[in-house]
């Protein structure tokens, strides 16, 4: 079971030695490019935006939805109270959508980072942050979702959404977020 | 082992990536002893910026330390000379300091010390260091260690290092210091955030958690080689690295078989064993200095709490009790007494201080923000993190809440701080 992981810190390691030596300003957190970039045509629509008739409809099981704004799936965040890593009803709709496309594309994978407001200590809100993201992923198995298919870590508090003081910010910190590979 | 060479080859250019303006780390003195104990520290003779640049770093390591009050000594004193006692006496000095530095021909340096007591007019100590231009400022903080053991009768920590996260826009750094703050180096420098570094008890080596592979994962890095290794890399997040006192094992945090659980794994990764089992979260582990316990924090009876379980096994004897939020528990080197942060009525995170005979606890600071306690290896003062004016600070208080120190870097948030060992 440990081979394959050995092999992402090595990955990212280079990834990363490369990234801070070099001078190009630091890629966007948790960039959504993978995705697009396998979509034929993504490339020309900075050149022709007028002109692209976008369909009046799209397949909700499709890998285009995943970035569609009309598509529940475009949606990644669910929100949780205070010390707490239950699932509130309002975020039932979002994981029956994420559960049945994975169901639907067993080839899909998922990594769901979970997160905390920044009170507190640094390892317990890492703890509460991964309890976040095995509540959604639990949600999501229950869905159809296969174990295999779905990683649940922790950022604890450290990749705040939001940086201010106050419960409005806190608020926003307080997720787990659901990344499809090529996402992460 | 293709893939350790490629590792160590990574370690090894994200260090040479981190070539940065000196960002040091200052130290000030908020609150000093009641007792201060008054000692003169003369001028050393010999080669003249050599021997006021040791006497000076002498001083200010004493002071720092907030137990002794500096009394002027007058003229330059060499260790073979008789001190002015009558006058040191009328000065108000306890005990006075004088020393020489010779060259040698090989481009070395012989410091020669001697300690007295004042009013006993008697010499405690004679000491001597063969050093190097390079190795001043080492030499002073043994002679200050040498200096305060005698006259307290504890081990001085300013010889030893410590260990503390940097952050800056999009900019982490692992640095270590000396404990006054001078010489800092970055171990490690990452886009993403480095959390939880816990010194190996011989001090070689640092264990910590590293978010570079969008998860946290513990790796263990060897100082004096910059090579590193993966730890623990299971399924889920790896966390709270915790050295076992006789530096062979890690008590570990992970995820793998769901929630966040206790394991214990070999320092080079390999064995891994669970340790306790809970339905919540049970997290930090820090092994009681003669291993018979660990004790973490845990929401296992509803709110977090620090427990403890006896290292063979068990079952989890709860801690603390006061209040609904009482976490990172941190055992003093002589075991006495636990270190840990409660949450206040008020909503203040604050650094508290417990005796472990009669669980009687002390706050021991104002603030409101404070995170990661790391006792001294001489168990004189806690180093913590806390925030002043919305930037982390690292912050130092003496476990009897008297002496108060604020470390600093300009410009950056600094937290994380972890205390090294004694160096022998």
């Amino acid at each position: 079971m440990r081979t394959p992981l050995l092999a992402l810190p090595l990955l990212s390691a280079l990834t990363l030695l490369l990234a801070a030596c070099g001078s190009q300003p630091p890629a966007p957190e948790q960039a959504a490019s993978g995705v697009e970039s396998r979509t034929p045509g993504a490339v020309a629509v900075e050149s022709a935006p007028v002109t692209q008739v976008k369909p009046d409809t799209f397949d909700a099981g499709s890998i285009a939805a995943l970035k569609d704004p009309r598509s529940p799936l475009s949606k990644r965040s669910v929100y949780f109270d205070y010390d707490s890593y239950v699932v509130k009803d309002e975020f039932q709709s979002l994981l029956t959508a994420h559960g049945k496309f994975l169901s639907a594309n067993q080839k899909m994978k998922m990594l769901i980072q979970g997160n905390a407001d920044e009170r507190g200590s640094r390892e317990y809100n890492l703890a509460l942050g991964q309890k976040r993201a095995e509540a959604v992923k639990k949600a999501l198995a229950l869905l159809g979702a296969r174990e295999d298919q779905i990683e649940a870590v922790s950022l604890g508090e450290e990749k705040p959404a939001c940086t201010e003081s106050g419960e409005d910010c806190w608020a926003k910190n307080r997720r787990g977020d659901m990344l499809y590979a090529g996402e992460f | 082992m293709k893939f350790n060479r490629l590792v160590l080859a990574c370690a090894a250019g994200l260090a040479l990536c981190s070539v940065t303006a000196r960002a040091q780390l200052t130290v000030e003195i908020t609150g000093a002893g009641a007792n201060r104990l008054p000692v003169a520290i003369a001028d050393f003779t010999g080669e003249r910026i050599v021997a006021q640049a040791l006497a000076s770093v002498v001083r200010a390591d004493l002071e720092r330390s907030g137990l002794f009050r500096l009394v002027d000594a007058g003229a330059a004193l060499a260790d073979s000379a008789t001190p002015p006692f009558e006058d040191l006496k009328t000065r108000g000095a306890d005990a006075v300091v004088g020393g020489s530095v010779v060259a040698g021909a090989d481009g070395r340096y012989e410091t020669r010390v001697r300690l007295s007591d004042v009013p006993k007019q008697t010499v405690l100590g004679n000491p001597a260091y063969l050093h190097s231009g390079a190795q001043l400022r080492a030499t002073a903080h043994r002679i200050a260690d040498f200096i305060y053991e005698k006259l307290t009768g504890e081990p001085g920590v300013f010889s030893t290092r410590i260990a503390y996260v940097v952050k800056s826009t999009g900019r982490y750094e692992l640095k270590i210091a000396d404990a006054d703050g001078a010489n800092d180096q970055a171990a490690l420098a990452s886009r993403e955030p480095i959390i939880s570094p816990a010194w190996s008890p011989d001090g070689s080596k640092l264990a910590y958690v590293s978010f570079e592979a969008k998860k946290p994962v513990v790796y263990v890095h060897d100082l004096a080689s910059g090579r590193r290794h993966v730890a623990a890399n299971f399924k889920g997040s790896n966390s709270a690295p915790a050295w076992s006192p006789d530096g062979k094992q890690l008590a570990v945090v992970l995820t793998k078989d769901g929630g966040s659980q206790l394991y214990v794994v070999n320092a080079d990764g390999s064995g891994v064993t669970r340790i306790a089992t809970s339905s919540g979260i049970d997290t930090e582990p820090r092994w009681s200095p003669d291993a018979h316990f660990i004790y973490f924090t845990s929401d296992r009876g509803g709110s977090p709490q620090i427990y403890r379980i006896a290292s063979s096994g068990g079952s989890a004897e709860r801690v603390t009790f006061e209040g609904s939020y009482n976490v990172t528990p941190r055992p003093s080197p002589d075991g006495k007494s636990l270190a840990f942060i409660a949450r206040n009525g008020n909503g203040r995170f604050q650094l508290a201080l417990m005796d472990l005979a009669t669980r009687q606890t002390q706050i021991l600071t104002d603030s409101a923000k404070d995170e990661s306690p790391s006792f001294a290896p001489n168990g004189r003062m806690i180093l913590y993190a806390t925030e002043i004016g919305g930037r982390g600070v690292l912050a130092a208080v003496s476990s009897d809440g008297r002496v108060k120190q604020k470390l600093s870097v300009q410009a950056a948030d600094v937290r994380e701080p972890a205390w090294g060992p004694l160096v022998r």
